[in-house]
C-alpha cells in the first residue's frame, strides 16, 4: 500500500462508502453533544420521527450556557434556563449518557472527553463545536460541525466529509523555559495567518511535539482552527498511551493490549507525502500576546503592536487598522504595562490541571492587584477536584482570585460572564473575536503564565520578570 | 432544502479578510431568536455602535438591497461552527459567496442549506469585485461558470457529490438512511478490528 499520512490512516479506516472525488461516508466513533448546539439538533430529529442511530457512542454534557459560578444551578442564565432542560429531556428521551451540572464528570466536553477515555487513539470524534481540533492532542481525528452535519450523524452514526489537504508542521528543537504550547501556536497563527493552514488537516511533528506533554498538545491541537485547520493531530506515543491508560471508559486488560498495538501503528509513514510542509523552531519561540481581533494578530510579548501597513494584502492593512481600533491602542505601542481590568484563565484551550499549576506557580504568595477581576474557571469537576488536592484553590483564592465551577464560561458571551463593553482582558481562550467576550469587550489571548501576571500586575506584564522577583509566601 | 440551479443579481463587495462566525451572528444575537439573527447578521459591520445602521457598509447600501451573490474576503466565515451564520446569510437573501477562501465548517454547512460557496483565487475576486454596482452578475451551477456584468465569464469548480445535492435539493439525512445496511455492515466488520471502540467499560 502507498505511504499514508496518520490523518489518511485514520480516514480510510473509517470509510463506510466512497463517493468519488475525495468525498466519503465516515463512521463516527464518537459524537460529543453540548448544550449550545446539541438541542436543536435532537429536536430536528424528534420532529423527522427519526431516533438517534447510536446513543450508545453519543455522550452529553452542558457546557457553554451555564454558570460557572460556586452554587449555581441551571435556572442562573437565560440561556441555560432555555437549553439545559432541553438537554437533559432529549437526552433522556434517546438514552444518551449525560454528565449533568451536578455530575461528577460534568466540565467543558473538550476537556471531559480525553479524561474520560472517551477520546481515544485513531477515534473519530465530532461535536457540534468548532474546538473538537481538541482531541488530536491524543491522536484521534476530531472536528467540528454545523447543525446539520451534528443531525446527519444523530441519525446515521456517519458524516459525508471531503478528504483534507495534509499539512505537517514541524517544530523543532524545544520550548523555552516559561514558553508555553499556546505561544507557540499564537507565533504559529502569527506567521502563517488565520487561514494559514484552511482546507488542511494539520500535524504537528518534531522534537518540540516529542517532548510535549499531552495536555500541551491537545492545547497546540485546540487552536489549530484558530490556524484555518478544521482538523489538527499529533501522532500518539508512550506519553499518550500513559495518560489514556486507568481512564474511566478507556479499554483495559485483554481490550487494552488488542488497542495498544494497533495504536502503535498510528503514525505517517516515513515516506509519507505532505501536500505542505512548515518548519518552525520551537527553541526560537518566546511568550506572546495578540493585540487585535484575529489570533493571526499576535506579537511577542515584549515587543511592539506591529504598523498595519506592514500587512501584505491592501484589505488586511485595513482589517488591521479597524482592530486597533477596537482595541484601543496604536501600531508601535508596547503592550507591556497596558492595564487590564480584568483575567480570565480558563477555556478548552488552557483549564486543565498543568494550566493551573503554571498559573499558580505565579500566583503563589502574590496578589491580584485591586481593580482587576480574575478568574480561574477549571475546565472540568475532575480537574477542580485534583486542583482541590493539590491545594492550588487556595493559592488562587488567597490571592484574591475567583475559583470557579467547570465551564466556558468568559470564553464565550452566552453565559451572561462577560467583560464590559471598552474593558480590557487577559485571556488564555482561543478567540478574540470583535463580541467574543461581549459587546465591546477587549481581548488579549494569551498564556497560562502571561495571564497570571497580568492579574498581579494589574497591567499586561512578562511572567518571566515576575518569577525572578521573590513572592511574600 | 431549496435546490439551485443559477442565480443572477447584484454582487455585494465586501472583502474584509478573517470575518468570522461571531461577527455573522454575534452569540447575544443567536440566543435572541431567528428573527434577531436576520436583523442583526453582521452587526459590529452593518451597525454602528450607537445601534445605527453605518451607511459605509456595502451591505446596508442601496445598490446591493436583496443582491443574491457576496463577494467575500479569504478565510470568510472563519471560526466557531454556529450553523446561524449560514441561515442569517440565507435570510439576507444571499445564494452564492464567492471568496479567496473560507472556514471549512461553515463551507460544508453551505451546502446543506441551498447556498453555494464558491473558492477562487484572490486576484479573480477582486477582479469581480471591480464591476460590483456596475450591473448583473450570473452565477451557473449547472455550467459551473460565473458571468460578470461586462459578460465575461470566470469558471469554477465544485465537488460533483455536492453540486448534485444542491442542484436536487435533496437533504444528505435521507440519502444516507438510503445506506443503512453499508452503515451496519461497517460496524460489524469495525467490531472485530477495534472491539474497544464499541464496548466501553462503565458506561
Ligand atoms: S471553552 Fe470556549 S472554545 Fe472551548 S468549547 Fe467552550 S466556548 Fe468553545
Amino acid at each position: 500500500m502507498a505511504a499514508r499520512t496518520l490523518v489518511q490512516k485514520i480516514w480510510d479506516a473509517h470509510i463506510v462508502a466512497e463517493f468519488g472525488d475525495g468525498l466519503d461516508l465516515l463512521h463516527i466513533d464518537r459524537h460529543l453533544i453540548h448544550d449550545l448546539s446539541g438541542p436543536a439538533s435532537l429536536g430536528k430529529l424528534a420532529e423527522r420521527g427519526l431516533p438517534v442511530r447510536s446513543p450508545e457512542l453519543t455522550f452529553a454534557m452542558p457546557d457553554h450556557t451555564v454558570s460557572t459560578a460556586v452554587g449555581r444551578t441551571d435556572a442562573d442564565t437565560r440561556a441555560g434556563r432555555m437549553l439545559v432542560p432541553a438537554l437533559r429531556e432529549r437526552t433522556h428521551a434517546e438514552g444518551i449518557r449525560l454528565f449533568d451540572l451536578d455530575d461528577p464528570e460534568q466540565g467543558i466536553v473538550h476537556v471531559v472527553g480525553p479524561e474520560l477515555g472517551l477520546t481515544l487513539p485513531g477515534v473519530t470524534v465530532v461535536c457540534g463545536d468548532s474546538h473538537t481540533c481538541t482531541h488530536g492532542g491524543l491522536g484521534a481525528l476530531g472536528w467540528g460541525i454545523g447543525s446539520s452535519d451534528l443531525t446527519h450523524v444523530l441519525a446515521t452514526q456517519t458524516i459525508v466529509q471531503r478528504r483534507p489537504k495534509q499539512m505537517r508542521v514541524i517544530c523543532s528543537g524545544r520550548l523555552g523555559t516559561g514558553v508555553e504550547p499556546k505561544d507557540l501556536v499564537l507565533h504559529l497563527i502569527g506567521e502563517h495567518g488565520a487561514d494559514g493552514a484552511a482546507g488542511f488537516a494539520v500535524e504537528y511533528a518534531g522534537s518540540a511535539i516529542d517532548s510535549m506533554p499531552v495536555e500541551g498538545r491537545m492545547t497546540l491541537c485546540n487552536l489549530a482552527i484558530e490556524f484555518g485547520a478544521k482538523i489538527g493531530i499529533v501522532a500518539p506515543d508512550d506519553a499518550t498511551f500513559d495518560y489514556v491508560a486507568g481512564r474511566r471508559y478507556a479499554p483495559a486488560g485483554a481490550l487494552w493490549e488488542l488497542a495498544l498495538a494497533s495504536w502503535r501503528e498510528l503514525a505517517s509513514d516515513a515516506d509519507a507525502a505532505f501536500d505542505r510542509e512548515i518548519e518552525i523552531d520551537a527553541a526560537a519561540v518566546s511568550p506572546q500576546i495578540t493585540w487585535g481581533t484575529s489570533p493571526a494578530h499576535t506579537m511577542a510579548l515584549d515587543g511592539e503592536i506591529p504598523d498595519p501597513e506592514s500587512a501584505q494584502v491592501p484589505a488586511a492593512r485595513l482589517a488591521r487598522s479597524k482592530a486597533l481600533g477596537h482595541m484601543g491602542l496604536n501600531a508601535g505601542d508596547r503592550l507591556l504595562g497596558v492595564p487590564v481590568q480584568h483575567v480570565f484563565i480558563g477555556s478548552c484551550a488552557n483549564s486543565r490541571i498543568s494550566d493551573l499549576q503554571t498559573a499558580a506557580q505565579i500566583v503563589r504568595g502574590r496578589r491580584v492587584a485591586q481593580g482587576v477581576r480574575a478568574w480561574v474557571v477549571p475546565g472540568s469537576q475532575a480537574v477542580r477536584r485534583e486542583a482541590e488536592e493539590l491545594g492550588l484553590d487556595r493559592v488562587f483564592t488567597a490571592a484574591g482570585f475567583q475559583w470557579r465551577e467547570p465551564g466556558c464560561s468568559m470564553c464565550l458571551g452566552v453565559n451572561e460572564e462577560l467583560v464590559p463593553p471598552g474593558e480590557r482582558c487577559v485571556a488564555t481562550s482561543n478567540r478574540n473575536f470583535v463580541g467574543r467576550q461581549g459587546p465591546g469587550a477587549r481581548t488579549h489571548l494569551a498564556g497560562v503564565a502571561t495571564a497570571a501576571a497580568a492579574a498581579i500586575a494589574g497591567r499586561i506584564a512578562d511572567p518571566r520578570q515576575l518569577a525572578r522577583e521573590p513572592a511574600d509566601g | 432544502m431549496d435546490s439551485f440551479t443559477s442565480v443572477q443579481g447584484a454582487a455585494i463587495p465586501l472583502q474584509v479578510p478573517d470575518i468570522d462566525t461571531d461577527v455573522i451572528t454575534p452569540i447575544k444575537r443567536v440566543m435572541e431568536g431567528a428573527e434577531a439573527i436576520t436583523q442583526y447578521a453582521f452587526e459590529p459591520l452593518r451597525y454602528t455602535p450607537d445601534g445605527a445602521l453605518n451607511p459605509d457598509c456595502p451591505l446596508n447600501q442601496d445598490a446591493y438591497r436583496d443582491a443574491p451573490i457576496l463577494l467575500a474576503g479569504a478565510n470568510f466565515a472563519c471560526g466557531s461552527s454556529r450553523e446561524t451564520a449560514v441561515w442569517a446569510i440565507r435570510a439576507l437573501g444571499i445564494r452564492c459567496i464567492i471568496a479567496p477562501s473560507f472556514g471549512d465548517i461553515f463551507f460544508d454547512s453551505c451546502f446543506e442549506n441551498g447556498l453555494l460557496p464558491i473558492a477562487l483565487a484572490q486576484a479573480d475576486v477582486d477582479a469581480l469585485a471591480a464591476h460590483a454596482g456596475a450591473g448583473e452578475f450570473r452565477v451557473d451551477l449547472e455550467r459551473r461558470q460565473i458571468t460578470s456584468p461586462t459578460g465575461e465569464t470566470v469558471p469554477f469548480t465544485v465537488n460533483p457529490v455536492q453540486r448534485e445535492a444542491l442542484l436536487s435539493g435533496r437533504d444528505s439525512i435521507e440519502r444516507t438512511l438510503g445506506r443503512e445496511d453499508e452503515i451496519a455492515d461497517f460496524q460489524q466488520r469495525d467490531r472485530e478490528l477495534r472491539p474497544w471502540v464499541y464496548e466501553l467499560a462503565h458506561v
